[in-house]
């Protein structure tokens, strides 16, 4: 009995032991971005609650002078289009390949297979002469198309999906006239909304976070998304610890505010993505 | 020519052999048309943004290109023997170890947090949110929480201090201490997708199998042992391959925090800086091939040891 209730208090432990490893480094970020330059400079220690607690002077400043809010323009515009593409992309591939038989059919299967198992972050050194080879360097369409051109991991859930409806839904609509892009719009992409929400929830989290590309593609200071916009917070306010702290709260407050919103989703859109 | 469709039945055809003959033909073409048409631009952009650049990369890594003079050596295979004989190269790789590491201690976390979680244990969903959200965090929001975390004065030292133990140890200042630094940012990263992956796999074990378990004597350990552990052992594999791979090419989070100094640049950060800072695009191409073969040779081994029966596009 008592060993029974040792173990459970060591279990419990070790659980808010990890909570707090968690959101402790979030938590004093936090703090610091409520905190004034005074107290951030000569203050007491990283764990002192700020003076004022509704102080979002620094928030401002992350704002106007650090442009986030360009930044978050810049995500907004790329998140959408290249993820209403991948959705497309996806599942018109997924269509194409599980439901028609063709010359070439296997050949381009593997393409897509072997493709899945390229890390896009090895090929950049080439992929760069390409993109700056169709003028696309240094504007948003560089990203948007790389984000929908590389997408293996949502062709595999659609496909998933596409095999799960049954093809005599199919037959029927032809038997009525439909030809394949009406069956597409009209039978299988409503039909495909589950698959749409993984493929829309890991996608976008996945674009809004990345920092790789952006980076290597749109150095101007007004094509910063909020990553790179972020991350040029470095260099002005490099000792300015709560102006840093204000950003980096900005960019995870959506973040956890989708997260805590949508939280059944997100855990099943991630397993089903991982585990295509 | 009426038979070469197959829908139409042969007897109809053979009796109505006024029927408008251009009609089956044109559908046929469309038949035939119609998967490509589905299929260009996904096609397109597979070849133009993966293919083509493996193409090039490929070709580059045996000249001196620097990205962009006209002119260009071929060279043979001395990108190649230059990556693994300079030594100041050549020290990436070991910085991969720090990351290979933290990826054990990750896995093992993962998969405790995911077993105890999996049972009954209050506020399960609070713990499960809490551990899983950091792995939905920009990286470069969480490279600035983790600045300030390890800075001098910073959350580290002020947390240490309350436990009584004073220091001024600068914690990104030397290569061992930043290296492991940086691989424990990793681990709170990415622990929370290990840990719902495994649990996702532990929750699809069917539950009569515990309570059989139980009437057979069984305690928790051997619940582990003999039902948990087989049942996520797909998952668990897969992970580990990730892991390998994901730990050659960690990027993020030291180019955030220290850009690659005291010692702490990966492999990626390496090519980066060779292909878009010194402009030796052939070199860099020749140490990005190196990378992805040590990468394609993972995940061979990978699907050897478990035959992913999910694989079955064909």
């Amino acid at each position: 009995m008592t060993r029974r209730a040792v173990a459970r208090t060591l279990v419990y432990l070790s659980l808010v032991l990890a909570s707090v490893v968690v959101l402790l480094p979030l938590g004093v970020v936090l703090l610091t971005s409520l905190k004034t330059e005074n107290e951030t400079a000569n203050g007491g220690g990283a764990l002192t609650p700020p003076r004022d607690p509704l102080n979002f002077d620094n928030y401002v400043t992350a704002f106007q002078d650090g442009g986030m809010l360009t930044a978050f323009g810049n995500t907004a515009f790329i998140l959408l289009v290249s993820v209403g593409g991948t959705v497309l992309i996806g599942s018109m591939t997924a269509y194409a390949i599980d439901r028609f038989t063709f010359r070439f059919r296997k050949p381009v299967v593997a393409l897509f297979l072997v493709a899945a198992l390229v890390p896009g972050v090895t090929t950049q050194v080439a992929t760069f002469q390409i993109v700056h080879s169709f003028g696309l360097f240094d504007t948003r369409w560089a990203p948007i198309a790389l984000y929908m051109g590389t997408d293996i991991v949502s062709i595999y859930v659609f496909l998933q999906f596409v095999r799960s409806i049954p093809i005599s839904l199919d037959e029927a609509a032809r038997l009525d006239g439909a030809n394949a892009f009406t069956i597409y719009r009209k039978i299988i992409f409503p039909l495909l909304k589950p698959a749409i929400a993984t493929v829309v929830i890991v996608k976008g989290i996945a674009v809004y976070n990345d920092f790789y590309i952006p980076f290597l593609y749109m150095p101007s200071q007004d094509l910063g998304v909020i990553s790179t916009s972020l991350f040029r917070f470095k260099g002005p306010y490099a000792a300015h610890w709560e102006t840093i702290s204000a950003g980096a709260v900005l960019v995870i407050l959506p973040t956890l505010i989708v997260f805590l919103a949508l939280q059944r989703y997100i855990y099943n859109g991630f397993m089903r993505g991982a585990t295509r | 020519m009426t038979h070469t469709t197959g829908k139409v039945p042969a007897g109809t055809a053979a009796s109505a052999g006024t029927a408008p003959l251009p009609a089956p033909r044109r559908t046929r073409t469309w038949r035939v048309l119609t998967p490509w048409l589905f299929l260009l631009a996904p096609l397109a952009l597979l070849i133009t943004f993966t293919y083509a650049p493996i193409a090039n990369m490929v070709a580059y890594s045996f000249t001196d290109w620097d990205g962009v003079s006209p002119e260009l050596h071929y060279t043979g295979v001395e990108n190649y023997t230059e990556i693994f004989t300079r030594e100041d190269l050549f020290q990436v790789f070991f910085v991969s170890g720090y990351y290979l590491i933290a990826s054990v201690v990750q896995i093992a976390a993962a998969l405790y947090f995911a077993t105890i979680l999996s049972f009954q244990v209050r506020f399960r969903n609070f713990f499960k949110g809490v551990l899983f959200f950091p792995s939905l965090v920009n990286g470069v929001a969480i490279g600035f929480v983790f600045l300030y975390f390890f800075q001098d004065g910073g959350t580290f030292d002020t947390v240490l201090g309350l436990f009584g133990h004073h220091t001024d140890h600068a914690w990104l200042g030397t290569p061992f201490s930043a290296n492991t630094s940086l691989a424990g940012v990793s681990i709170w990263r990415y622990l929370g997708m290990n840990f719902v992956l495994f649990l996702g796999a532990i929750q699809s074990i069917p539950g009569e199998l515990y309570e059989a378990s139980e009437l057979d004597g069984a305690n928790r350990w051997h619940q582990f042992r003999y039902i948990i552990l087989p049942g996520i052992k797909p998952v668990l594999t897969l992970t580990v391959i990730l892991s390998i791979s994901g730990s050659l090419s960690a990027f993020e989070i030291p180019y955030i925090m220290t850009g690659g100094a005291t010692g702490t640049e990966t492999f990626v950060i390496q090519t980066v800086k060779l292909a878009f800072q010194f402009n030796k695009t052939g070199l860099a191409s020749a140490a990005a091939v190196v990378l992805l073969l040590i990468i394609l040779l993972v995940t061979w081994v990978q699907r050897r040891l478990v035959p992913d029966d999910r694989v079955d596009l064909v």
